[in-house]
């Protein structure tokens, strides 16, 4: 079994594996004409934009960006964010368990299909997802005239932006844990049921400490999104100020206000969280490298 | 890997629990959350009359947004497969100062909501900004509110996927094939072309076709720097909004089940090309 973490042993000091071999080596020409335009290409469509995000912000000074980032609506698109993705993650982090745990350790027919649906969610464009729940439970929708009866409202106000919210970050932790608790096979789970453990104390004690790192990285990305969402969470929000704004809505309002200094300002908040995502994802990825690592040494001896 | 079952039963025998709970649950929360809404525009279209629903479909604003998302999208695949594969390279096979911070940016695509991306990338590209003050100022280009925008807002959510599906690939190729190509006389590139190119093609080919896929469908980075003209820089998901905004709901949806169909076929092109790449490198998945 090949680990995928091996190949990283010599790659800490003097050139990866490939520099040291005559075969499997570049002339030093070619490696930097590589090195350069990889390089070139990453520092004009990542860092730059990235860069610009924080330099238009501050652009107007500390006080302008404070003052953006602290008044009433800025702080109530804030507040809202947060809220739906404390709503949103957690309902995908239980279904991408259940659905792993289904997937990875039981046959059954019609799995295939099953892999795939789950996975649609990722290639439906965020408008469509929008229309979808406008459809559905709009004022003229299927459940319309029922949701008005009852004085429910979900398109223009929180449960629709919460909808669309659950279906964008949809397949984030499935698609994590499912390849991964396939590949750990279900030798551990089968000796713990056989050795009297219930079902639960099965996932509670065997499962989770082996899909531990896989399920925060997918968190972690599934997070990012939700409070990110833009396309699917403008269709059924109303972008009522105040109410319905979520941060992204707020920047594209503060933007087409020409209202540039907030807009980058509030931008600069996500932009910040984009960047936590990634220090914590590459911190999750060494230590889940580092949990296997451990692992496939201590079975091999 | 166990097998899949075979015969009459629907479910092979397994001692662990929770199949009714887990299956129940799972087929629950799919169909509430993706089937219903997926199902809901397939009869909503159905309010229009086949003629009627073509017309709605090839209306030439429309025909003109397919011909600019589906090209651009094209298009910022094809440069992401190239540079993709040339940071996959580089990330893989060389050191230099600052690998490991270059590694963790290239995912920062995936985690900076497009509405960022989509005023940053403007702000870069407008006349009086960085890039935008030489490309138009000295060179006459014109990106942003024009469709070169789209495309360098296409490039920029596409590229993590590339990199990300070949990098691995190139992780695990064993030195002993490059060893043999040049002990038989090989030149590098030579290698590359034909020992290396054929490993890695299954999943460039995947990493194109998601790139394309999540590009054909973006919608919060283009409306921003793209300028929106119709007939010109106006893309596909606009086209559905706006007719929202009209209150032509059954319009909205027509587009819109054009737009889903070649989804679900992307979908499974994607999912025919990972099996692909999973059985020529030997991964288990």
């Amino acid at each position: 079994m090949s680990s995928p973490t091996r190949a990283s042993h010599g790659t800490r000091f003097e050139g990866t594996r490939f520099e040291k071999g005559h075969a499997t080596r570049e002339s030093a020409w070619v490696k930097w004409i590589l090195i350069s335009l990889g390089l070139a290409f990453f520092a004009l469509f990542l860092v730059l934009p990235l860069a610009s995000v924080f330099y238009e912000a501050l652009r107007r000074g500390w006080g302008v960006y404070l003052a953006s980032i602290t008044e009433p609506m800025a702080l109530q698109a804030i507040k809202l964010t947060l809220i739906i993705a404390f709503i949103a993650v957690p309902l995908n982090v239980v279904f991408g368990v259940i659905a792993a745990w289904l997937i990875a350790k039981h046959d059954f027919r019609g799995k295939q299909i099953l892999t795939t649906l789950i996975d649609l969610p990722f290639s439906v464009s965020p408008v469509i997802v929008g229309l979808m729940y406008v459809l559905v439970f709009g004022v003229n929708g299927w459940f319309g005239s029922w949701l008005v009866e009852n004085n429910l409202k979900i398109i223009f106000a929180v449960p629709g932006i919460v909808l669309a919210t659950v279906f964008v970050t949809f397949p984030f932790v499935a698609r994590e844990l499912i390849p991964l608790m396939q590949s750990q096979g279900r030798d551990e789970e089968e000796a713990a049921v056989v050795l009297g453990a219930s079902g639960w104390q099965t996932f509670w004690y065997v499962t989770l400490p082996n899909i531990k790192w896989g399920l925060l990285y997918g968190v972690i990305l599934c997070n990012a999104r939700a409070m990110g969402e833009f396309g699917a969470v403008s269709v059924v929000s109303g972008k009522i100020r105040g109410q319905t704004n979520t941060m992204p809505l707020h920047v594209e309002i503060l933007y087409n206000e020409y209202n540039f200094a907030a807009a980058f300002s509030v931008a600069s908040l996500l932009a910040l969280l984009a960047i936590t995502t990634l220090i914590i994802k590459t911190w999750v990825e060494y230590r889940g490298a580092h949990a296997a690592r451990l692992a496939s040494g201590g079975r091999q001896e | 890997m166990a097998k899949r079952p075979k015969g009459q039963s629907f479910k092979s025998y397994s001692v662990l629990p929770g199949f009714n709970l887990t299956l129940g649950y799972t087929l629950a929360y799919l169909t509430i959350i993706v089937l219903i809404p997926v199902i809901a525009v397939v009869i909503k279209t159905t309010e229009l009359s086949l003629a009627e629903f073509w017309q709605v479909v090839t209306a030439p604003r429309t025909v003109a947004s397919y011909k600019l998302s589906f090209g651009a999208s094209l298009l910022a695949a094809a440069v992401n497969s190239v540079f993709g594969l040339i940071l996959a390279w580089v990330l893989v096979r060389y050191t230099f100062p600052g690998k490991k911070i270059v590694d963790a940016l290239i995912d920062l695509p995936f985690a900076l909501p497009t509405a960022v991306a989509g005023i940053s990338l403007t702000a870069l590209y407008a006349r009086n900004g960085w890039i935008g003050q030489y490309l138009e100022g000295v060179l006459g280009i014109k990106v942003a509110f024009a469709p070169a925008g789209v495309l360098v807002a296409l490039i920029f959510i596409g590229l993590p996927f590339v990199v990300r599906t070949v990098q691995p690939i190139l992780q695990d190729i064993e030195s002993e094939f490059e060893e043999a190509a040049a002990s038989l006389g090989a030149s590098r590139w030579q290698t590359f072309r034909h020992v290396l190119l054929p490993i890695i093609t299954p999943a460039l080919l995947t990493g194109f076709a998601l790139s394309f896929a999540r590009a054909v469908g973006e919608y919060g980075s283009v409306i921003f720097i793209a300028g929106n003209i119709p007939r010109v820089s106006e893309i596909t998901p606009l086209i559905i909004i706006t007719k929202l905004e009209q209150f032509d709901y059954v319009g909205a949806t027509a587009v819109a089940l054009v737009m889903l169909v070649f989804s679900f076929f992307l979908l499974l092109v994607i999912n025919g090309l990972q099996s692909w790449a999973a059985r020529s490198t030997g991964r288990t998945h």
